[in-house]
């Protein structure tokens, strides 16, 4: 009986740091990552923040066009 | 505003997105992930402060020597400034909702925030409510002064005298609680440079739009 005690607080003790360990190391989005999931997240901001420049450089183009018109 | 300063704003900022969502950053617990957040939301505020920055440098400019096209660019630098300035309140409430639990904490630097942003909108609707163009610009010219110097201290100095959820209270600058690594600071840094490129864009468009408009006006009274 003593036996399997002093066995299991053996055990107890070799798992504590792995414990502690996964205290120490705060959750993050890890499997997401692996997953390779987190490119179709950037790809999607991208396309967004793309067309957003794309959508700028239309009204740049414009508003020049337009002072132009008014030059002459 | 040159081309190709148009050109590195893009490229800065598709480096900060990339970067930002897949570089490492550091592990914190209750930040976790959303630690994120900083690369997108701290930019918000920087332009919003350098927009409202060079719409009082063109208001005290136009107090001097009067002249609608230095009327025109402190409205339009004070426009973009508050479009940030929602951006970051948003953005802010957002991140809030999942590190604090709730959307709004009722601290000085959240309150802060949102007064200054009231007191610019109050800078429009003054401008909305006076017919006479020169009695307008120079009101608004005047409110604008008002409102940086109400600025100031709403944003830069009452939060750090206080303590707050939010990080730099207590004294601290800006964001050292994160403790801000090279890698973030990597990111950040370019990422800040970029939106600010986007932020001096957008306003000299609306500069060149509001000139386009007023010129059409003129055309349009010498015809009638």
């Amino acid at each position: 009986m003593q036996r399997i005690s002093k066995l299991s607080l053996l055990a107890l003790a070799m798992l504590l740091p792995s414990f502690t360990k996964a205290q120490e190391q705060a959750e993050m989005a890890d499997v997401m990552r692996s997953d390779g999931k987190i490119y179709v997240v950037v790809a999607v901001i991208l396309i967004v923040l793309i067309g957003l420049f794309v959508y700028l450089f239309t009204i740049d183009r414009k508003v020049t066009k337009l002072e132009k018109k008014l030059g002459k | 505003m040159k081309n190709w300063l148009k050109i590195v704003a893009v490229i800065l900022l598709l480096y900060a997105h990339i970067a930002g969502l897949l570089l490492g950053v550091p592990r914190l617990n209750i930040l976790n992930e959303t630690i994120r957040c900083l690369y997108f939301h701290f930019p918000m505020w920087f332009v919003m402060t350098l927009m409202y920055s060079i719409s009082l440098f063109y208001s005290i400019r136009y107090l001097r020597n009067p002249q609608l096209g230095t009327d025109h660019r402190a409205v339009e630098y004070a426009n973009t400034g508050l479009a940030f300035s929602l951006l970051g309140l948003v953005t802010g409430m957002q991140w809030a909702k999942y590190t604090w639990g709730t959307y709004w904490v009722g601290d000085p630097r959240l309150n802060g925030a949102a007064i200054t942003t009231l007191v610019y909108v109050a800078y429009f609707v003054l401008r909305g409510s006076v017919e006479n163009q020169e009695q307008r610009s120079r009101l608004s010219a005047v409110y604008n002064i008002f409102a940086f110097a109400a600025m100031v201290p709403l944003i830069f100095i009452i939060p750090r005298l206080s303590s707050s959820l939010h990080p730099g209270a207590g004294g601290n600058p800006g964001f050292s609680s994160f403790d801000l690594d090279n890698k973030m600071r990597m990111v950040l840094y370019p990422g800040v440079i970029g939106w600010i490129l986007m932020g001096l864009w957008i306003a000299s468009l609306r500069v060149r739009i509001r000139t386009i408009e007023e010129k059409v006006n003129e055309l349009d009274y010498a015809k009638n």
